[in-house]
C-alpha cells in the first residue's frame, strides 16, 4: 500500500459520525492556509501604505517604502503555494491561456498581474526613479549598472520630472486602494462564494478577509520596522509607532466586530448545519479559533493597546507590549486563516460527521515546505530593501519622501 | 449434382451475400451515429427496492478503474437506521472494511433503509461554475465530465460539489467522478450500476423520452432530490426518500 493511502486509513480511525466517503481526503492544506495568509500580508501592507500616501499622514512616512517593498516581496511569493498544491503544477498556465469566466480561480492571474504590473511595480518605480538615479550617477560597479537598468535609462531629474513622478505616484495610489481590495476581497469570494459548504459560504467572507488583511499587513510593518531600525543604529520613531497602533486599532476592532457579526448571526438564523459546526468549533478549532484567533489574537492585544492609550506607560514599556500585540496579532491572523480553510473541511457535508487533517512535516504539503514560503518574502524583502534602501537618501538631494 | 457444380452455385451464392452482408454491416454502422443532442440523460432510484448489496458500487470500481481504497467512490450505497429515540445512524456499505457499528436491535429501530448515492450530473453544476480551467464541463447529452488531460489538479471543484461526489484520483492527480458510464451509455448501453442490480432499484434513461423507464418511474412515485435549496436542480432523482437523507 502507498504511503499517501496508509495516512487514509489512519485518519479513517479518526472520524468521527459519518461523513461520505471520499470526504476522508483534506483536499486543501496547508499550503492553501498560507496562500491567503500571504495575499493578506500584501494587501495589508500596501493598505497602509496608501493610507501614508492619500490621506498625506506626516508621521507614518517613514514606513511608506518599507511598507510598499514588503507588499511586493511577499506578492512575488504568494501564487507560489497554490502552484505548489496543484495536482499538475505543468499545466497552471492553462489559467492564463483558458481561463473559465464562471470560476473566481480562474479570475487570479489577471488580479494578480494587474496589481504586479500596475499597481505595485509602477508605484515603487515613480516612487524610486529620482534616488534611482542618483545612486547610479554616485555608486561603483556592480550596484551602478543595476541601478541604471532598474531606472530603465531615464536619466531626468529636473524638478519638473520629480513633480510628475509624485502626480503619478498619487494617481496610481487611488488606483492600488480599489485593486488591493480587489486582490484580498477576490481571495474571500473565492471561499465565500461556495454555497455547499455553510462555513465558507458568507457575503461577508470577503470583507472579513480585506479587514484581516490591514490587520496582518499593518502588524507586519510594525515587527519590521522595530526589528529593522535598531539594527540600523537608528532610534525608533515612537510618534510612528503610536500612529501605526492607532491604525491597528481600528482596524482589529473593525475585524473583530464583523467576525463577531458573523457568529452571531449564524448563531441566530440557526440553520441546518448549526449543529454539526458547532460540534467543530468546540472540537477540532477549539485551540486555533478559540484559544489562538480570538483570545490570543485579538482580546489580548486589543486589552494591551487601549492599556497603553489608556496610561501614560514609558516608551520601552510601550515598545515592549506593541512588539507582544503585533506578534500576537500575527499568530491570530494566520489562526484566522487556518480556521477558514482547514476548518471548512473538518465537517463532512452530510453534517453527520467531523473528518480529521494530520499535517506533514516533511513533504510539499508539509510544515518545513511552510516555514520555507513564510521566510522566502523575507529574505526577498532584504534584497529588495539593499537594492531599494527605503531609508537612505541621496547624498544631496533634497527629495521629501521617506525619512527625510 | 457433381461436386464442382455445387461448390460453383455454392459460391455464386455466397459471395454476392457476403458483398450485401459487408454493405448492410456498413451501413448499419452509418445509420446509427451517436447523436448527443438527441439525448439528455437522468437517473430514478426507488429507495424501496435497494438492499444494500453493493453490486452497484463493485460493479462501478471494476468498469470504471476506479482505486479500490475506501476513499474513492464514484456511487456508493448509505444505510440509515433510524431508532426510536430519534437517533439517526448512518453507514457506507463497504463490504472491504469491517463495519465498527453495531446492529440496532429490531425492537429499537423505528425504520430502516438504504441510499445510493452517486454524482447527480446537476443541471446547475456547481463544480462546472468554479473549474478555472473548463476542465470539468456539461456534455449537450447533460453529463458532467472531467477532461484529465486538462484538469490541473486544484480540487476547487471538489469543495464545491455539496454531495462528496468528487475525489482526486491518485493515479491521475485529477479530479474524477461518476460519468454515468459514458464510454457506455454512448453506444446504447446501461451505466454498469444499473445493469448489475439485482433489484432494479437504479433506473436509467432520458429524460426527455415519452416512453422510458425513467418516464414510467417519473410519471408513477413521488420524487425527490437531494438537497433541492442549493438550486444544483439534479438529474437522479429519488422515490420516497426520506427527510433525514443528505
Amino acid at each position: 500500500m502507498n504511503p499517501a493511502n496508509e495516512k487514509l486509513f489512519e485518519l479513517l480511525k479518526q472520524v468521527g459520525g459519518y461523513i461520505y466517503p471520499n470526504e476522508i481526503e483534506v483536499h486543501w492544506g496547508i499550503l492553501v492556509v498560507v496562500y491567503p495568509y500571504l495575499t493578506g500580508l500584501v494587501a495589508g501592507a500596501f493598505i497602509l501604505a496608501s493610507l501614508v500616501k492619500v490621506f498625506n499622514i506626516k508621521e507614518v512616512q517613514a514606513v511608506y517604502r518599507l511598507s510598499l517593498l514588503t507588499a511586493l516581496a511577499f506578492l512575488l511569493i504568494a501564487p507560489l503555494p497554490l502552484l505548489l498544491h496543484l495536482g499538475h503544477p505543468e499545466r497552471s498556465f492553462e489559467i492564463f491561456l483558458n481561463p473559465n469566466f464562471t470560476s473566481a480561480m480562474a479570475m487570479f492571474g489577471f488580479v494578480y498581474a494587474w496589481y504586479l504590473m500596475v499597481v505595485l511595480l509602477l508605484e515603487i518605480w515613480f516612487t524610486y526613479r529620482k534616488d534611482i538615479i542618483v545612486w547610479a550617477q554616485q555608486e561603483k560597479p556592480p550596484m551602478k549598472w543595476i541601478h541604471k537598468v532598474i531606472s530603465l535609462f531615464s536619466t531626468d531629474i529636473s524638478d519638473e520630472a520629480s513633480a510628475f513622478d509624485r502626480k503619478v505616484v498619487k494617481g496610481i495610489t487611488i488606483i492600488g486602494i480599489p485593486s488591493a481590495v480587489l486582490l484580498h476581497g477576490y481571495v474571500g469570494f473565492i471561499f465565500g462564494s461556495i454555497k455547499a459548504n455553510p462555513w465558507w459560504s458568507s457575503v461577508l467572507m470577503p470583507i472579513v478577509f480585506l479587514f484581516s488583511a490591514t490587520v496582518s499587513g499593518i502588524a507586519l510593518v510594525i515587527i519590521l520596522y522595530m526589528v529593522i531600525t535598531p539594527f540600523r543604529g537608528e532610534p525608533i520613531d515612537m510618534k510612528c509607532l503610536d500612529k501605526m497602533a492607532s491604525f491597528l486599532f481600528f482596524a482589529v476592532i473593525i475585524d473583530f466586530s464583523l467576525e463577531l457579526l458573523d457568529f452571531i448571526h449564524r448563531l441566530y438564523q440557526s440553520e441546518e448545519s448549526i449543529k454539526i459546526l458547532s460540534e467543530m468549533v468546540m472540537s477540532k478549532l477549539y485551540i486555533s479559533l478559540v484559544i489562538i484567533q480570538v483570545i490570543l489574537g485579538m482580546l489580548i492585544p486589543l486589552a494591551i493597546i487601549v492599556a497603553i492609550k489608556l496610561f501614560r506607560f514609558d516608551e520601552e514599556l510601550r515598545k515592549l507590549l506593541y512588539f507582544l500585540s503585533v506578534i500576537l496579532i500575527q499568530l491570530g491572523i494566520f489562526a484566522t486563516r487556518w480556521n477558514v480553510v482547514i476548518g471548512g473541511q473538518m465537517f463532512s457535508k452530510s453534517f453527520r460527521g467531523l473528518t480529521a487533517y494530520k499535517m506533514e512535516l516533511t513533504g510539499i504539503e508539509g510544515l518545513l515546505m511552510t516555514l520555507i514560503l513564510l521566510i522566502m518574502p523575507l529574505v526577498i524583502l532584504a534584497i529588495l530593501i539593499k537594492i531599494f534602501p527605503p531609508w537612505e537618501k541621496p547624498k544631496g538631494s533634497m527629495l521629501g519622501e521617506g525619512t527625510a | 449434382m457433381e461436386r464442382r457444380t455445387f461448390v460453383q452455385k455454392l459460391l455464386a451464392l455466397a459471395l454476392p451475400g457476403g458483398v450485401f452482408g459487408l454493405f448492410l454491416k456498413k451501413s448499419t454502422v452509418q445509420a446509427a451515429p451517436y447523436e448527443a443532442a438527441k439525448h439528455y440523460y437522468g437517473m430514478g432510484i426507488q429507495i424501496d427496492k435497494c438492499i444494500g448489496c453493493g453490486r452497484c458500487v463493485e460493479a462501478c470500481k471494476e468498469e470504471n478503474d476506479v482505486p479500490r481504497e475506501p476513499f474513492y467512490f464514484r456511487t456508493w450505497v448509505e444505510r440509515y437506521t433510524i431508532k426510536k429515540d430519534g437517533e439517526v445512524t448512518v453507514q457506507n456499505i463497504d463490504p472491504r472494511i469491517e463495519s465498527g457499528l453495531e446492529a440496532a436491535s429490531e425492537r429499537q429501530v423505528l425504520r430502516s433503509f438504504f441510499v445510493p448515492k452517486l454524482c447527480n450530473q446537476c443541471d446547475h453544476p456547481p463544480c462546472v461554475q468554479v473549474c478555472p480551467v473548463g476542465a470539468t464541463f456539461k456534455t449537450t447529452d447533460g453529463v458532467v465530465l472531467v477532461d484529465e488531460k486538462r484538469c490541473i489538479g486544484c480540487r476547487y471543484c471538489i469543495q464545491a460539489c455539496p454531495y462528496g461526489a468528487r475525489y482526486l484520483n491518485p493515479k491521475t492527480e485529477t479530479a474524477d467522478k461518476c460519468t454515468f458510464c459514458y464510454h457506455r451509455i454512448t453506444k446504447g448501453l446501461l451505466p454498469a450500476c444499473v445493469e448489475v442490480c439485482p433489484t432494479q432499484a437504479r433506473i436509467f434513461g432520458d429524460v426527455r423520452s415519452s416512453a422510458s423507464p425513467l418516464t414510467r418511474f417519473k410519471r408513477m412515485n413521488k420524487l425527490h432530490v437531494l438537497k433541492p435549496s442549493l438550486n444544483t436542480e439534479p438529474k437522479v432523482s429519488y422515490s420516497n426518500l426520506d427527510g433525514e437523507v443528505r
